[in-house]
């Protein structure tokens, strides 16, 4: 049986239909409900494998992004969502959504404190809103998420991605082997902080964490929004590529493999 | 009211404050830093460990902390400037905090005496900044129209303890809740003065534009003496509303020379119909002109919309809230098609003056109200679709600005949405709708403010003094979402919706005007209708503008139903009345009946006026080109000219990404070069995609209208395939932007320029499916010297194309690729300058425009497409602005590669060669083995050159490094 996904929606979430579109298409029965729904009835994760917070602009950004959202949820389900996580569960966090995981201190949880409230995506350094494509390279070997995967090319589109938390935890983050994807070139040497190559001044270019058991994954860029190879910003380069080379190029990109390791975690 | 303050700092970082610091430093000001922090002033009584608990709700504490009524006293600076909102201006920070505080609490704020207010706190330090400069700053950052800026100094900080307490609240005067008679049994004088004025408030005051003229009163005063009476002021605003020329669109309805019809169904909408004929079970049109949007099929499942949208006036006075409103005031256009198409494409363009210079205007004589300078225009109207644009979730590919001083008095901002809807719905097709009588009114989404009264027939009129600072409104994406959510997700399908329009201009009155010519009557309760704040007198809630609102036609036994799913959503919403099948509109107020008007004479009354227009002598001489001793600087310098230079500061802040269909994006290339056309797939599961284009005419309008329209069709069309699009199943978009449209010159232009619109789009069976004018883009006002002077918009046609292609996959970018491609051109290269960049830079003597044969363009748009299909092109780009040369180096800049060229076989002028700008010409590059592919499909293509090396280099020319040409392409707006 594939594992059921529900992928939250409404006040001002606004990805959700490719994020049901990209689970599903990797063996997972992925289906959209409203947050309001959900804390109507938070029963329905009792019956969930996988729980995502896709990306959007929850409540507009206003307050910080992700805030007021999570403080909905805290108020109203922290219960249910903390038992949900602590079961052999997927969670997943993208933009928005990794923005609301970290206000609902479910990452980086350092020290298993769950549901504390112990890093922050910050105002990008260049006070502006970013949509381009970023590099980025795996770097961790526990998360759930991203087995397999060495690197990923996909678009970040976000005002508040740049991840702040105090030094000396991110030596413990680092220890623990919870950063997931950092920013690099097109080369994969680490962007060191540089625009646009790191988009929002991102401490150690810190694109993606995990919690400490790696099963909830949250980043900045957006992998269901470059599924299709017809996405990717060089294509028309890569199709006259593969031409002269006599291959036909695929018509899936890399970035799906987030989603088909959740499907295959329960597999 | 009790009120306390919720300070908000970031301990960790301000970049808010650095950008702010970078912005002022550049002005020459004394200042070495500003912090800032965010203050939220909470209207309702609360006891102290419940604010402790709302401060702590409002921070991340890892790197904010929060103080109530404590400022920090210990911080060092010299001036504290806070910058709040007016009273009544929408504040969508302040309603998150409210919603925040009432789950957190479980309380709930009476909308009408509490709330929450945001405002931002800058601490600025500096020695030499005087009191004058601190307010100069704050102003930088805010608008008057909209936003209070207080100042203090670091010691009256200190002794008032902090800043002061401001809460904006909205008070209107209780004494006048009625509807008044307005009588018009007065002379003409009296009536002509009415309509320019508007009513008269007791004080002596006027209420606002009518925008009513004479005959337009004699013809609604001859229709009261047959009912017998005066009209209310309810009756009298709702007329004027809707027989704007914004609503109604008179000038191209009226009849003009031997045009009985008009030109909108002599020339537009005819075109459609013909092309239509033509194409029998081709046809691919499903609505057009009739809803919100126009709509197109898509696939065998799906239809496409689309609407483009102007918002000229608001934006001239609060860019940043009129551009918002803009881009989300088309987005309920796509969901008021049909029964609820949902966005999936937004577009924008921005005609602005020169951002680079200083234009001083003013509104009113003595240097009194002075117009916002083009970069303050341009940098609000950017934002204003940023935030509107990426808060909804929808992509913004596509768009374009262009930069003439004549747009220094009236900017033109254009918004637009593509939608996407089933073909059915319910099981009927989803583009039926019609209000049946006994339907409930419903109207969903924000609540009536004062915001917006008059938009419409302010719109109608030129920008001078009398100008209503209350026709800006700020929009509320997020409230817009929910209510787009749940139209798309659970209201269309299910037998709820048997009609809906957006509320636009007019408000209510337009949209239940529609849907009650739909039923037939209808009768409304105005008390129901939900307010911001009390007060406000019968005709302002009938006609106000306020944002984010629908009106939906709903039957009585699905009501409860819908209203219920909504609130729950997060969305209020009131019946307001009922359809009736009377034929006449009647409106309730209390107990008074406030309007009660034959509903025919409201929709078609309006009286016929015949428009002459005075025919335009093209002009016709051959160019004059000056000597050019220099190309490649010449080459350098057209690339930094604003119309041609890169817009990436704009394109990378705007969402193209999300819903994850983006094919080809507005900047191209590892060198990202901003390109005409984008490329989108809607669907997921499809391979097939849209293309998307525009092309604006303006510089060529006033040397020859039928030239610069005809062009400007050639122009959409040939980028649009040369990304891709087939022109068998392309449909178009006319907005029209003129100015001083009563004048018969203007018109005589209007005329050209839609006989133009029928001819090249029949020729090519592109069909217009909607359309949008806005006829007075005229600014009345004073110069630096006091002077009076009328600065009109040249008069302007924006063209947008919405394609269908098979297969996404089958397209192409503009950027070169592979060292050794063959480059070739297609298409003939004439001595055409008329309207060109060339001839504005050298400020040439006028000659004749570039001619289109639409019957040559139209072959060799199909043969495009049919070499796209077999993928034989490695690059290709539609040469536009800036002629050859433009084109050249952006395929280079875009692909960071160079390029050897002869362009003798083009023209043996090399000046027309580079910069003439003959329409219908694209620049390709070509695998080399598959140049006698190429060579049997485009015999007449000139073959130029061949990519390749790190120069562009150009026969009889100087080699310039792409590096160099980068560098200029780029710098213009480096810094923006």
């Amino acid at each position: 049986m594939n594992p059921t996904a529900i992928v939250l929606g409404g006040f001002g979430i606004n990805s959700e239909d490719e994020t049901t579109w990209a689970l599903n298409d990797a063996g997972c029965d992925a289906r959209y409900v409203h947050v309001q729904d959900l804390i109507d009835d938070p029963k329905i994760l009792d019956n969930t494998h996988i729980l995502v917070f896709p990306g959007g602009f929850s409540y507009g950004d206003h307050t910080g992004s992700g805030k007021a959202l999570s403080n909905v949820l805290l108020n109203n389900i922290g219960d249910p969502i903390l038992k949900f996580i602590q079961r052999d569960t997927l969670t997943l966090g993208i933009c928005n959504g990794f923005q609301v995981l970290v206000a609902l201190g479910l990452v980086p949880a350092l020290d298993e404190k769950y549901g504390e409230r112990q890093a922050g995506l910050l105002k990008n350094k260049t006070n502006r809103f970013v949509c381009r494509y970023v590099h980025l390279r795996s770097v961790s070997q526990k998360c759930v998420w991203t087995q397999g995967i060495e690197k990923l090319y996909l678009p970040v589109a976000h005002g508040e991605g740049n991840f702040y938390l105090p030094d000396d935890q991110l030596d413990q983050l680092k220890k623990n082997d919870q950063i997931v994807f950092q920013y690099t070139d097109a080369h994969g040497r680490l962007a060191k902080g540089q625009f646009p190559t790191n988009p929002n001044g991102a401490v150690r270019d810190i694109a993606g964490v995990c919690d400490p058991s790696g099963r909830i994954l949250g980043l900045m860029p957006h992998p269901e929004r470059g599924m299709f190879s017809t996405n990717l910003p060089e294509f028309g380069r890569m199709k006259e590529e593969a031409r002269r080379a006599g291959l036909s190029l695929p018509e899936a990109t890399e970035n799906r493999k987030i989603f088909q390791n959740a499907a295959k975690y329960f597999g | 009211m009790q009120a306390f303050r919720i300070e908000i700092e970031n301990r960790v970082e301000d970049p808010r404050g650095d950008a702010f610091l970078q912005k002022i430093q550049s002005t020459g000001l004394p200042v070495s830093r500003i912090q800032t922090t965010d203050v939220y002033t909470v209207a309702r009584e609360f006891p102290d460990e419940a604010k402790e608990k709302i401060g702590q709700a409002l921070v991340n504490p890892v790197y904010e902390s929060f103080s109530l009524d404590e400022p920090d006293l210990g911080r060092s600076f010299d001036w504290a400037v806070e910058i709040g909102f007016l009273p009544g201006v929408t504040d969508n920070v302040g309603r998150t905090v409210v919603e925040t505080i009432e789950d957190l609490l479980k309380v709930k704020f009476d909308p009408h005496t509490e709330g929450v207010f945001s405002s931002v706190l800058l601490y600025i330090s500096g020695a030499g900044v005087t009191q004058a400069d601190a307010e100069k700053i704050g102003w930088s950052f805010a608008n008057p129209m909209i936003q209070r800026v207080g100042v203090r100094s670091h010691e009256e900080f200190l002794s008032n303890g902090g800043m002061e307490t401001v809460v904006p609240q909205v008070s209107l005067q209780t004494d006048h809740l009625t509807a008044d008679e307005i009588d018009l049994e007065i002379s003409d004088e009296a009536l002509a003065a009415l309509g320019k004025k508007g009513i008269q408030n007791p004080d002596g005051t006027s209420r606002g534009p009518l925008a009513l003229s004479l005959l337009y009163l004699k013809t609604i005063r001859d229709y009261f003496r047959t009912e017998g009476r005066n009209p209310t002021d309810v009756e009298l605003e709702s007329i004027a509303q809707t027989w704007s020329e914004h609503c109604r669109h008179t000038i191209f309805a009226n009849p003009i020379d031997a045009h009985d019809k008009g030109i909108f169904k002599t020339f537009i909408r005819k075109a459609t119909e013909d092309i239509r004929k033509k194409k029998g079970k081709d046809d691919f049109c499903v609505s057009v002109f009739k809803d919100n949007s126009g709509g197109i099929i898509f696939d065998k499942d799906w239809v496409v919309t689309d609407k483009m949208e102007t918002h000229n006036s608001p934006s001239a006075l609060d860019p940043f809230g009129g551009a918002m409103t803009g881009i989300v005031g088309v987005n309920r256009d796509c969901l008021g098609y049909g029964r609820g198409a949902r966005p999936v494409i937004n577009r924008y363009g921005f005609c602005t003056g020169d951002p680079q210079k200083e234009i001083s205007l003013f509104r009113r004589k003595d240097k009194k109200d002075p117009a916002l300078q083009p970069r303050e225009i341009l940098d609000g109207v950017v934002a204003g679709v940023n935030e509107g644009g990426n808060q909804s979730g929808i992509p913004t590919p596509q768009g374009f600005t262009f930069f003439d001083d004549r747009y220094a008095g009236k900017p033109l901002v254009f918004a637009g949405t593509v939608g996407l809807i089933p073909r059915k719905l319910d099981g009927t097709d989803s583009s039926e709708k019609s209000a049946v009588p006994g339907d409930k009114i419903i109207v969903a989404g924000g609540r009536v403010g004062v915001d917006g009264i008059h938009g419409a027939t302010f719109s109608s009129e030129g920008l001078d003094e009398g100008s209503p600072a209350t026709a800006v409104q700020i929009g509320d994406p997020i409230t817009q979402k929910k209510l787009s959510d749940a139209v798309v997700r659970e209201l269309r399908e299910g037998g709820f919706i048997h009609s809906v329009h957006d509320c636009g201009a007019g408000g209510i009155s337009g949209t239940i005007g529609e849907l009650g010519s739909e039923a037939g009557g209808f009768e409304v309760f105005l008390d129901r209708v939900p307010l911001k704040y009390p007060n406000l007198a019968p005709w302002q809630i009938w006609i106000s503008e306020s944002q984010e609102r629908m009106t939906f036609s709903v039957p009585p036994k699905k009501v409860d139903e819908f209203v219920q799913i909504l609130k729950k959503r997060g969305v209020e919403a009131t019946i307001v009345g009922e359809f009736t099948d009377s034929g006449r509109g009647v409106i309730h107020f209390g107990d008074q009946k406030v309007f009660d008007l034959d509903l025919d004479f409201l929709a078609t009354g309006w009286p016929r006026e015949q428009l002459k227009s005075k025919k335009q002598t093209p002009i016709s001489h051959p160019p004059k080109l000056l000597d050019i001793s220099d190309f490649s600087t010449e080459i350098l310098s057209l690339l930094s000219r604003p119309n041609v230079a890169s817009n990436e500061w704009i394109s990378q802040q705007y969402d193209h990404e999300v819903q994850g269909g983006s094919v080809i994006k507005p900047l191209q290339g590892p060198g990202r070069v901003n390109g005409a056309a984008s490329v989108v797939r809607p669907v997921l599961d499809s391979q097939k995609a849209l293309v998307l284009s525009q092309s604006l005419g303006a510089r060529a309008t006033e040397l020859d209208a039928f030239r610069m329209a005809s062009g400007a069709i050639d122009d959409c069309v040939g980028a649009a395939v040369a990304a891709g699009a087939d022109v068998s199943h392309l449909a178009i978009m006319d907005n029209f932007c003129w100015c001083s449209s009563d004048e018969p010159e203007r018109l005589g232009q209007l005329l050209e320029t839609a006989r133009a619109c029928y001819d090249t789009a029949t020729a090519y069976g592109t069909p217009f499916i909607s359309g949008k004018d806005s006829m007075f883009n005229d600014f009345k006002g004073f110069d630096a010297e006091g002077h009076p002077v009328k600065i009109s918009v040249p008069p302007t046609l924006l063209i947008s194309a919405l394609g269908v292609i098979p297969d996404a996959a089958h397209t192409q970018t503009i950027d070169f690729k592979f060292a050794g491609d063959k480059i070739f051109l297609i298409g003939e290269t004439a001595p055409e300058f008329g309207g060109s960049e060339f001839a504005a830079a050298h400020e040439l003597a006028q000659s004749a425009v570039p001619v289109v044969d639409p019957e040559t363009s139209l072959a060799r748009f199909q043969q495009i497409f049919a070499s796209h299909q077999r993928d034989l092109f490695t690059a290709i780009q539609h040469v536009g602005i800036g002629g050859l040369a433009s084109a050249l180096a952006k395929a280079c800049i875009g692909g960071q590669m160079g390029a050897h060229v002869d362009l003798s076989s083009a023209s043996s002028d090399l000046r027309v060669a580079l910069f003439s700008e003959s329409k219908s010409r694209f620049l390709v590059s070509v695998a080399p083995d598959r140049e006698e592919e190429f060579q049997t499909m485009f015999p007449d293509a000139r073959l130029l050159g061949e990519v390749g090396g790190e120069d562009l280099v150009i026969a009889g020319v100087d080699p310039i490094a792409v590096s160099d040409l980068d560098k200029k392409y780029r710098g213009t707006f480096g810094k923006f």
